[in-house]
């Protein structure tokens, strides 16, 4: 029952396509959405899901975008979509015309629609859902929330989907709720038989078992950074509910509820405070790390923003902290759900006075738990804030990633910490003295002994035995050994990966975070065109050598971002004094996640205009 | 100007207490204030207290925001941890550091300006958590630090040192602080240090959000004729609803007193709090009462001091939270890590 003037060819396509499901905000579809493609990822296809969400509760249009790759290419493709299941009458005009030609438009034909609300060039597949759905239950609530388990029960049929793969993942969804797995599944079959019944299945996008997912997990990296987070020993979090980093704060407190209560005493291991502002969150956590506790932030731009006074106080203080930061777009209103890299000036330079701070740059959940854990061993070691630059892309999306590991033996660096007893045997303390030359103090705990050890902790008014002092050399001092410091944090943090072009090149790439999917695929559609670059994704800042080195070796190097003002870019120039010709800005910032297709086309582009012929470079 | 270290000269005649600590070993450097300061006098006053008490110095953190206030940390406790955060702010970092550890004793020290212009919002949500600490705020009416602006808690109609009405209500800490739960709320004046110095003692051994609102008149900007927190203008208008003696657990009580005038109240913690009343309706462990006695004595122009509020049996913030007893900053990778067995499991459940 393809319903179609004239029979459009619809697309050919295995394990390699976009499904995106237009949906009512609050309607119930993410829990079937995801299982969409949860059982995908069982069929061992990988795929990666995209939540595109307004800034509301109920009511208003979502989007949820599942890329289908074999080839495991997970960042956003770009362009068009292949299936579109149109369940939102509100966006139908747009959801339609963003089909791409030979695409398929799935929709609900319980009520007809006249011909001019479809295309001609799309493949148009009704199934009357509601009708089923009506006839089937009484409740309005279930008929709402089981007819996303109708449509997923015929787009199984309709894409060969793997029908065991979906029972089961229901079964573990619902595990002891026996009556509700069972219902699910009769749901399912239902969509399934009647489209089994009624239409030509399969249509041209089909899945195939594959074996491309390997022992990869699939989490967002919000989770994965508050479980970093609970395995990096973080006793306090203080924080203020922002999207798109409010998730992060949550899984915090799920995980604490799992692996951080006492089993004897039923007591907190770990105290979650929502504060009344941002400018509390960060105070408590500067109180905390004072005091010898792990303790950490999570928010947004404008958190950030409200931050700074503190986070200059936390630098030049010298007091560990660490700030997540899921970054969006914009104040006040601005696309608090939509994705941006633009926090980086604004991190790197926080507060007021001559302020550096460490940033880290994680490019998937993997790398939000490995990052997470080792920013408070970073913050302890440096006695400084360090910032956790995530963006929503990564943070609000389930992601495919390698399984997280952890060392049994590995221990928390409480970087220097004089004790009781060296403070007892007279080792000589002053808060402020660079004892080991890389620029750390040692601290002290508040209590830690009767009559030594003891210091004020002041912002910049002090010598270097934290006595109160206003004079110049003094201060003058304790600035050169804060860039010291600074300077020690570069082999601390982790280093940037380069990979170089399958053929020598004097063309150059320097990436970070989130867009790192995407450049990956971009490379081989720009190699395919001739077009070989060296890549460099840069984990940290303060930056590694070998990024100006990377630099130094390549005639033009792009620095792809996704910002308006090429904001690492700028930190590159200042920082590692690069001429600023030499780095080509490659942006994208219109708040949906950069694409291969985007790269690929602005890269290729550039090259042209820049009539450097990608050269071979001379083999030595 | 640089910080000038007080010699610590041990006449060997100074009392000690059972510690073996005498006063000395609770001052700190010499105070930068004004001479004549109010702020001098509450400094002086956390010295007795905390020397009466027997409090080992290393374990009292003390923490203020920015003013001549809270520059006062420097003047007392020289052996403890301190903390000048930033402006306005101490509550927060104050709230932090005792999630922290909640072994320690918490002495926040702040101003007018500090607490109830600019930090306003977290002085509030300090009181309504319930954190465990002695917060002081030295109130002068006037920003003193930055040369006599008024501040919050100045009265409509009081006179600057120029003459300029004020013509904004005041904030009143000490409605706030009842109102947002704090479990120990008092109100004195720097020039009474009968009334003070019990009064921090108490506090320093309530088990909860402890607040005392301390008239500190300013000599430089807000001493004058036409001020309402001039040493002349608090003494004139001070209504004492009590005066308090902290008896330790240990001392045996044996003098009597006439029915009604006394009242005794044991805390949490076994001190007992003589309360020898003065005005005899007054209930200290009647909040709304006290609310209205305050706005009622408050509309007849009086300053209400001594102990306004006390729940001897409080909850604070770790209560709420649920907290483990050992302090966090000692909890070690055993207590903390779940290992990667849990993580095995974990990823299992991620696929
Ligand atoms: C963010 C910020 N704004 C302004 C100031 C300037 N400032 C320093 S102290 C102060 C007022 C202090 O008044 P109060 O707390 O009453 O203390 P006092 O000096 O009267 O004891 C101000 C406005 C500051 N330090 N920080
Ligand atoms: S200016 Fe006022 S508050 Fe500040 S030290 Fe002088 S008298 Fe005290
Ligand atoms: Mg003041």
């Amino acid at each position: 029952m393809l319903q179609s003037a004239e029979r459009v060819k619809g697309l050919q396509r295995v394990n390699d396509f976009v499904v995106k499901f237009a949906n009512v905000n609050g309607s119930g579809s993410a829990s079937a959405n995801t299982l969409f493609a949860k059982s995908i990822l069982r069929m061992g296809v990988p795929i990666t899901p995209r939540n595109i969400f307004p800034s509301n509760i109920q009511g208003l249009p979502t989007w949820y975008e599942v890329r289908v790759s074999e080839a495991g290419h997970l960042g956003a493709r770009g362009g068009g979509v292949d299936l579109m299941v149109a369940m939102n009458p509100q966006t139908w005009t747009q959801d339609v015309a963003s089909i791409v030609p030979g695409g398929y438009l799935f929709y609900d034909n319980t009520k007809p629609m006249p011909p001019s609300r479809f295309r001609e060039d799309i493949v148009v597949i009704g199934v009357p859902l509601t009708e089923i759905t009506n006839k089937a239950y009484t409740e309005s609530r279930q008929r709402q929330l089981f007819k996303n388990i109708v449509y997923l029960g015929a787009l199984s049929a309709l894409l060969e989907m793997d029908v065991p793969e979906i029972e089961k993942l229901l079964a573990e969804q619902f595990r002891g709720r026996d009556k509700l797995v069972a219902a699910n599944v009769q749901a399912l079959h239902m969509g399934r038989d009647w489209a089994l019944a009624n239409l030509e299945c399969p249509i041209g996008l089909t899945l195939r078992r594959a074996n491309t997912v390997g022992d990869r997990i699939f989490i967002e990296g919000n989770a994965a950074a508050a479980l970093g987070a609970v395995y990096g020993g973080a006793t306090v979090c203080a924080w203020y509910p922002i999207t798109p980093s409010s998730s992060l704060a949550e899984a915090f407190t799920r995980y604490c509820g799992r692996y951080r209560v006492d089993p004897e005493t039923k007591k907190n291991k770990f105290a979650i405070v929502q504060a009344e502002d941002e400018l509390a969150s960060i105070g408590m956590v500067i109180g905390a790390a004072w005091n010898g506790a792990r303790a950490f932030t999570a928010t947004s731009g404008p958190g950030i923003s409200l931050m700074q006074e503190f986070v200059g106080l936390a630098y030049f203080a010298e007091i560990p902290a660490v700030i997540f930061d899921v970054q969006r777009a914009g104040p006040s209103t601005g696309m608090p759900t939509r994705t941006q890299q633009t926090d980086i000036l604004s991190c790197a330079y926080a507060s007021h006075g001559d302020t550096k701070h460490v940033l880290l740059f994680p490019e998937d959940p993997y790398e939000c738990f490995e990052f997470a854990a080792l920013s408070f061993d970073l913050a302890d070691r440096l006695q400084t804030p360090i910032f956790m630059l995530l963006d929503l892309e990564i943070g609000m999306n389930d992601r495919l990633c390698k399984p997280l590991t952890w060392d049994d033996s590995r221990m928390m660096d409480r970087g220097k910490v004089m004790t009781e007893e060296e403070l007892q045997a007279g080792k000589d303390f002053g808060r402020y003295l660079d004892v080991d030359g890389d620029g750390i103090p040692y601290r002290t705990y508040p209590g830690t002994h009767p009559t030594r050890g003891a210091f004020f902790t002041r912002g910049t008014s002090k010598d270097r035995r934290a006595r109160y002092s206003e004079e110049g050399p003094d201060y003058e001092e304790n600035m050169l050994r804060l860039l010291k410091k600074f300077d020690t944090a570069k082999q601390l943090v982790p280093r940037p990966i380069a990979r170089s072009a399958k053929e020598p090149t004097r063309l150059g790439a320097i990436y970070f975070g989130s867009t790192s999917p995407a450049m990956d695929e971009a490379e081989d559609i720009l190699a395919e065109r001739g077009i070989h670059l060296d890549l460099m994704r840069v984990r940290g800042f303060p930056f590694h050598q070998d990024v100006k080195s990377f630099i130094g070796e390549h005639d033009q190097v792009f620095v792809v971002e996704q910002n308006r003002d090429g904001q690492l870019r700028t930190l590159l120039v200042n920082e590692l004094e690069i001429d600023p010709a030499k780095l080509t800005r490659v942006l994208h910032f219109d708040g949906t996640p950069i694409t291969a297709r985007f790269i690929s086309d602005a890269i290729a582009d550039k090259v042209g205009e820049l009539k450097v012929v990608p050269f071979r470079k001379a083999v030595p | 100007m640089t910080f000038i270290p007080k010699p610590k000269l041990h006449h060997p005649e100074l009392p000690k207490n059972a510690l073996g600590y005498t006063r000395r070993d609770y001052e700190g450097a010499v105070s930068t204030l004004c001479a004549g300061c109010g702020h001098d006098s509450i400094s002086a006053a956390i010295v007795r207290a905390c020397f009466n008490l027997e409090l080992p110095p290393h374990r009292i953190a003390k923490l203020s925001g920015i003013g001549c206030s809270s520059k006062t940390p420097t003047y007392f406790l020289g052996a403890s941890h301190g903390f000048n955060s930033v402006h306005g702010r101490m509550p927060s970092v104050l709230t932090g550091a005792n999630l922290a550890n909640r072994d320690l004793i918490y002495l926040g020290v702040s101003g007018d300006g500090d607490s109830a212009s600019i930090g306003i919002g977290q002085f509030a949500h300090i009181m309504r958590r319930g954190v465990n600490m002695t917060y002081i705020v030295e109130n002068n009416g006037v920003y003193g630090l930055t040369k006599g602006q008024f501040s919050a808690t100045s009265d409509r109609g009081a006179k600057s040192r120029r003459g300029v009405e004020n013509k904004d209500e005041a904030i009143d800490l000490v409605g706030m602080a009842l109102q947002l739960g704090a479990t120990f709320v008092a109100r004195s004046f720097s020039g009474d240090k009968d009334q003070l110095i019990p009064l921090i003692e108490a506090a320093l051994k309530h088990q909860g959000a402890a607040f005392i609102d301390c008239i500190s008149p300013c000599v430089a900007f807000n001493n004058h004729e036409g001020s309402h927190t001039s040493f002349d203008y608090v003494r004139e208008h001070n209504l004492a609803v009590n005066y308090l003696d902290v008896i330790s657990g240990r001392e045996e009580i044996t003098v009597e007193y006439a029915a009604g005038t006394v009242e005794m109240v044991k805390q949490h913690d076994g001190s007992i709090l003589r309360l020898r009343k003065l005005a005899n309706d007054y209930d200290v462990h009647d909040r709304i009462a006290a609310m209205t006695y305050l706005q009622e004595r408050g509309a007849a122009g009086e300053i209400v001091t001594g102990l306004l509020y006390v729940d001897p049996e409080p909850m604070d913030l770790h209560h709420h939270m649920n907290t483990v007893s050992t302090p966090f900053n000692e909890l070690d990778e055993a207590a903390l890590c779940p290992g990667p067995a849990a993580l095995d499991k974990l990823n299992a459940s991620l696929r």
